[in-house]
């Protein structure tokens, strides 16, 4: 019998491959992966303790820098948390940008994790129409809030500000053509032989696995467990809109690949209908406890000016409690556990970030498999570093 | 509280008995059970297995810091139901002097990474777990650094 040697092999913290700064060890036997070690951490700010020295709204910005593809769910899990320890109602026309804005955000951390993750195994071509729409869906966050990435769009009790008027065109222009877009990826990808041969069978997570390890979003429907927190535990009156819940069979990275590439279709849907029924109304309860004035009603009403005074330097205080509110957002299930002593300032803020717990995951779906596969099978996980190490 | 809520305490009760339930809260229509921390895993197998609960998805499992109090840590477990789409929160209380309790990655094994996490960061310790190093710091860290009397700068 021959004798095998173990080889050591170091990928990360900085190569292209992990996504970021995602550290692995992996012993090979020849090319084939026996054990693989994840080391995390790199990126860790302390996000959760920073959240207890500040104001609840002073902790939006943080959120933003969480899950860094998708900030505007990453907003809306935090304040949706927020506003169910006060017991705090949003105005509808609230409710419907923030799910309008969510499901953008799922199209464009979609988009980001077909192109690098298609680029990991040697499409290259892909990457670059992904972009292409990546970057509309950018220029529409730009218009809406001002900024591109981190965002902090949301406010407990509503919205920082209502959409611009030429925001609804902008985006119709973009529901017209998205659709034709994601056929040509499909093209480039789905009957390839080569991406087929790549994917299929790789990486495989069976459902009774993805359960006891906690995987959420498209990487646990992939593997058939049909979960989906929109339609489980409907928040921000995701009832009201009608979508289908993408599920897989094989749990491996090319079902993985089927299961997103339907969640962008019916993001999609679930936009348009959110434009289309686009209710009236202010985009922020009207509680000067709660939410800041108007700006320009800082210049003429003094009340407002103690209000803001009051919001800026002191916050509000909610009751003592605690909550965990969790939302389907790109990755799978974002988790906010915040607890109140009663304070300004959250006594603890724990954030369930779906790609840490996803990526617990790997060793299961890679190991025992060929070296290559584990490029194919970390990109098909899509994780962001930014909420795993927080 | 909701029927699946109500059920879990009940069974949970009649099967340890009183007292191993120590608190019950409510709190925004959210169930949170302080229970006995040598009993963790038994209950938490137990509410996992019971065909009428199935707490089968450990969503998150975390430590919080109460300085002062008598028994200054506590890890919460927030359990979900797939099967009948129910929420229930878990929590143990532990002493400053010997922060341990049962290790639930047998039960449930995403909890490995979480328990990881809670020691790192609190000095929480989970007999039984495979694999108790930090996470997220590194390892010559010497400290817990979310603990209330870390300092933050």
């Amino acid at each position: 019998m021959a004798v095998s040697e173990r080889m050591i092999l170091n990928i990360g913290p900085q190569h292209p491959s992990t996504h970021g700064v995602l550290r692995l060890v992996v012993e090979l036997e020849g090319e084939t992966v026996v054990k693989i070690t994840p080391h995390i951490g790199y990126l860790h700010r302390a996000i959760e303790k920073l959240c207890e020295t500040k104001t609840y709204h002073q902790c939006i910005p943080l959120t933003d820098r969480l899950d860094y593809l998708a900030p505007l769910s990453n907003n809306l899990g935090y304040v949706l948390a927020v506003e169910k320890l006060l017991g705090l109602e949003v105005p509808r026309r609230a409710q419907y940008l923030r799910v309008l804005m969510a499901e953008l955000t799922r199209i464009s951390s979609h988009l980001i994790w077909l192109g690098t993750h298609a680029m990991d195994v040697g499409a290259i071509s892909v990457f670059l129409y992904t972009f292409r729409e990546r970057e509309t869906t950018y220029d529409l966050f730009d218009l809406a809030h001002g900024a591109r990435m981190n965002v902090s769009y949301m406010r407990v009790g509503g919205l920082a500000r209502d959409i611009p008027p030429e925001f609804a065109t902008r985006l119709k222009a973009f529901m017209d053509e998205f659709p034709a877009r994601i056929d040509e990826y499909e093209t480039l990808l789905t009957k390839n032989r080569i991406w087929l041969n790549r994917t299929r069978g790789v990486g495989r997570l069976g459902a009774a696995d993805a359960v006891a390890l906690g995987v959420s979003g498209p990487n646990l429907r992939a593997s058939g467990v049909d979960w989906d927190v929109r339609r489980a535990a409907p928040y921000s009156a995701y009832d009201e809109f009608d979508f289908k819940v993408a599920v897989g069979q094989n749990g491996d990275v090319y079902d993985r690949y089927l299961v997103r590439l339907v969640e962008m279709r019916e993001s999609l849907k679930i936009v348009r209908q959110a434009l289309e029924g686009l209710p009236d109304g202010p985009v922020i309860v009207d509680d000067p406890k709660i939410a800041f004035p108007a700006r320009e009603r800082l210049s003429r009403d003094m009340e407002s000016v103690i209000h803001h005074f009051k919001l800026v330097s002191e916050g509000f205080s909610p009751p003592e409690g605690e909550v965990y509110v969790s939302i389907e957002a790109p990755k799978g299930e974002l988790g906010f556990y915040v607890v109140s002593d009663g304070g300004p300032n959250p006594y603890r803020v724990k954030v369930r970030a779906p790609s840490f717990v996803n990526l617990q995951a790997l060793p299961k779906m890679a190991e025992g498999r060929l070296l290559a596969d584990l490029v194919a099978v970390v990109g098909s996980i899509d994780i962001v570093l930014g909420e795993i190490d927080r | 509280m909701g029927a699946m809520e109500k059920r879990a305490t009940d069974k949970l009760k009649e099967r340890f008995g009183d007292a191993a339930v120590l608190e019950l809260k409510e709190f925004r229509d959210e169930v949170t059970l302080v229970v006995r921390s040598e009993l963790i895993v038994e209950i938490s197998r137990f509410l996992r297995d019971d065909p009428e609960l199935q707490y089968n998805f450990l969503s998150d499992l975390c430590g919080v810091d109460w300085p002062g109090r008598p028994e200054r840590f506590e890890v919460v477990y927030n359990l979900y139901s797939l099967r009948h789409k129910s929420r229930l929160r878990l929590k143990v209380r532990l002493p400053e002097s010997d922060p341990t309790v049962a290790s639930v990655s047998e039960v449930w094994p995403t909890a490995n990474w979480h328990e990881r996490e809670a020691y790192d960061l609190y000095g929480i310790r989970f007999a039984g777990h495979p694999d108790l190093r930090r996470i997220l710091n590194p390892d010559d860290f010497g400290n817990f650094p979310y603990r209330k009397d870390f300092p933050i700068r």
